[in-house]
């Protein structure tokens, strides 16, 4: 038998930060570029607006940005973190991985890094696998990062995803705690279908809508309760419902088959757009931010996407 | 068991209204979802979705593309 590991009894996620690129494209921007207009990218996907980063901004970078906050609202000094994750699937040059480089930049020394790609429920992995690490006794404090570069990887003349992807990141801090504030993570996979959502040509994000969508509102309501179920929490509990920004039609379609009709539901895609891993980290903070999320209050969390990849968990907000 | 013509208008009226709003007077076989009720591809989904519930037909996305008017999804749960 090998010596078990000291560790906490609890993960619990102590802070959040966000970073937004400056740039704001609104859908009449779009609407100079290719055939489409406000009211139909608002009625199909609920977007008013959305960031596209400039040429100077990557995964990398913002990464940095948002972790830089997230790590000076935990209060912590970059030497107790130890463990470094990047959700992304944006990422230009896979030879290095973002985490290393991200928390270089953030002066964080030697800690373990890795990305994980699990497309738009890569978040919610990262911190299923944050919070088994510190209970695990493989780290002390983890930075959780979702960033991406989604603009990189669309076809700016394809009015059918131009409309949708935009660019972000979002980080948490995940700490130790008497008591445990990140529920077990319910995740899947369904690769039989990974051919609704891919890059076409290996250049271009494509996604089979109506597949996705029926996918989306019929089947992951069921991967949300059973987070709920597995945390021990009630829908009637529930102070927020923060799934992945894919789609505001989306978002609202699984929000009703929760029951739980008191809980906020994240409408960030309305500006942030959908900005894949990072979408619900960002709509977290920026929830957190504006004073919509107590602290002390209980959020369910639910990302999904290509692979198709799907994860969910409930959290306690710091 | 097989749905006559009449019960399964009946039901996609009801269908229709709860999704998109349209009064069922509105949803008569001839009428095509797209020109006459406004009903786009996502809303479509979700009408299908609800006609498997109803009817036990399942419409897939490849066959939900090529049903145009009201007609032709009650032929298609009729078959």
């Amino acid at each position: 038998m090998f010596k078990t590991p000291s560790a906490p009894v609890g993960a619990t996620i102590v802070a959040f930060g966000e970073h937004q690129p400056s740039r704001v494209v609104t859908n009449a921007d779009l609407e100079a570029r290719v055939d489409t207009n406000d009211e139909w990218i608002q009625s199909r996907v609920g977007i008013r607006e959305r960031r596209i980063a400039g040429p100077e901004e990557t995964v990398e970078s913002m990464g940095v940005a948002a972790g830089g906050k997230a790590l000076a609202a935990s209060g912590l000094s970059p030497k107790d973190i130890d463990l470094v994750i990047v959700a992304t699937c944006t990422v230009t040059d896979q030879i290095p991985n973002a985490a290393a480089t991200v928390a270089d930049r953030l002066g964080i020394t030697a800690p373990g890094a890795f990305d994980v790609n699990a497309a738009c429920a890569g978040f919610c992995y990262a911190l299923g696998v944050a919070s088994d690490a510190v209970r695990g006794g493989s780290a002390r404090n983890v930075l959780v990062i979702g960033s991406e570069k989604l603009s990189d990887w669309v076809d700016w003349d394809d009015r059918s995803t131009c409309v949708i992807f935009a660019d972000g990141a979002g980080a948490a801090v995940v700490s130790g705690a008497e008591e445990h504030g990140i529920g077990p993570v319910v995740w899947g996979s369904d690769g039989g279908r990974a051919d609704k959502i891919y890059l076409r040509d290996h250049k271009y994000l494509y996604q089979e809508g109506q597949a996705v969508f029926r996918w989306t509102t019929t089947e992951l309501y069921k991967v949300a309760l059973e987070a709920l179920e597995r945390a021990g929490v009630e829908p009637g509990e529930l102070t927020a419902f923060v799934p992945h920004q894919a789609n505001l039609r989306i978002v609202e379609s699984i929000a009703r088959k929760l029951g739980a009709p008191q809980a906020l539901v994240a409408r960030d895609i309305v500006t942030a757009g959908n900005t894949s891993s990072a979408s619900i980290p960002l709509a977290l903070s920026r929830m957190v931010g504006r004073g919509e999320l107590p602290s002390g209050s209980t959020v369910l969390t639910l990302g999904f996407g290509a692979g198709l990849a799907y994860a969910a968990q409930v959290i306690r907000i710091p | 068991m097989a749905h006559s013509e009449q019960e399964i208008l009946t039901g996609l009226g009801e269908i229709i209204e709860e999704i998109v709003g349209t009064e069922p007077s509105e949803v008569t076989p001839e009428k095509s979802f797209v020109d006459d009720l406004d009903i786009d591809s996502l809303s479509m989904v979700e009408i299908a979705v609800a006609a498997q519930d109803k009817f036990g037909v399942e419409i897939p996305d490849d066959q939900l593309k090529d049903l145009k008017t009201v007609q032709d999804v009650i032929t298609f749960i009729q078959k």
